[in-house]
């Protein structure tokens, strides 16, 4: 095979993209800005780290099912395990979310990188929701009775029942965290190419006192 | 008394919810406290000092 039949390849051509946009030391860097050095930078790494514990502690109810979690010491330990990585994950992620709004991280051709994070979050959202339903008691019942009317109004109801407790059960163990997981992988490695978004610069012109601005117009 | 048992007298979860009632708005006191610490915890985030941050500076 030629040189140019290999350059040709899609695995070549897919490689040396992959490698132009992210290479090793900037995919796991040893260094970071001076100005990451601000707790404000840490709510991401943390709703990261509580996504985890959410996915294992998951893990652990899908194998053991309903009646552990509702019924055996541990199965009620591993269920408030999962109920409380749930509360930091959102508790750090809306932390995050603020702190990047009042740092406007979409600058500096980082769009993607920001719509990203938004859809990560509504994802979430409903896989909350559908966790809350899911739980096969009193509570998910009322839950998903009172919500039936609110999803039925935006029509969503058609094909998304949230009285039918295997649907709900199966976009909350499956779609959902695939969709947040790939989310989040897709939206750190966004971060990883463009970089932490700086400060905003110091303005550097002086405002002119009223009495200059007066001269001027004159 | 077991510390569980200790802990359900402190924070009773068995009764009704508490709400506050303001013209349109209605929340739960347990969503307002958790909205109020969010709040907190992002302030504090603002400004309280990193460590090695000052380190960091002078190796600059």
């Amino acid at each position: 095979m030629s040189t140019t039949e290999i350059d040709r390849q899609w695995t070549t051509r897919l490689r040396k993209r992959v490698a132009g946009k992210l290479p090793p030391e900037k995919l796991l860097p040893d260094t970071q800005p001076s100005y990451v050095s601000s707790w404000i930078y840490v709510f991401g790494v943390t709703t990261m780290a509580a996504l985890g514990v959410v996915i294992a502690s998951g893990c652990l109810l899908a194998i053991r099912g309903p009646q552990w979690w509702h019924t055996s010491s541990v199965g009620h330990f591993v269920n408030s395990l999962h109920l409380w990585s749930v509360e930091i994950f959102f508790f750090a992620m809306v932390i995050h979310l603020w702190g990047k709004y009042f740092m406007a991280a979409w600058r500096g051709g980082r769009a993607l990188t920001w719509m990203t994070g938004v859809i990560t979050f509504l994802t979430s959202v409903a896989a909350a929701f559908t966790g809350y339903v899911s739980q096969s008691n009193f509570d998910s019942q009322w839950i998903s009775t009172q919500a039936k009317d609110g999803i039925n109004a935006t029509g969503a109801g058609a094909f998304w029942n949230v009285l039918n407790m295997g649907q709900m059960l199966m976009w909350h163990i499956v779609l959902l965290p695939l969709a947040a997981i790939v989310l989040t992988g897709l939206h750190v490695l966004l971060v990883r190419i463009k970089g932490v978004v700086p400060p905003f610069e110091e303005r550097k012109e002086v405002v002119a006192t009223f009495d200059e601005r007066k001269e001027v117009a004159s | 008394m077991t510390i569980s048992g200790w802990f359900a007298a402190i924070f009773p979860l068995n009764t009704l919810g508490h709400y506050i009632h303001w013209h349109i708005i209605q929340i739960s006191v347990a969503n307002l406290i958790v909205i109020v610490l969010m709040i907190i915890t992002f302030v504090v985030a603002l400004f309280a000092p990193f460590p090695g941050r000052k380190r960091r500076k002078e190796n600059r």
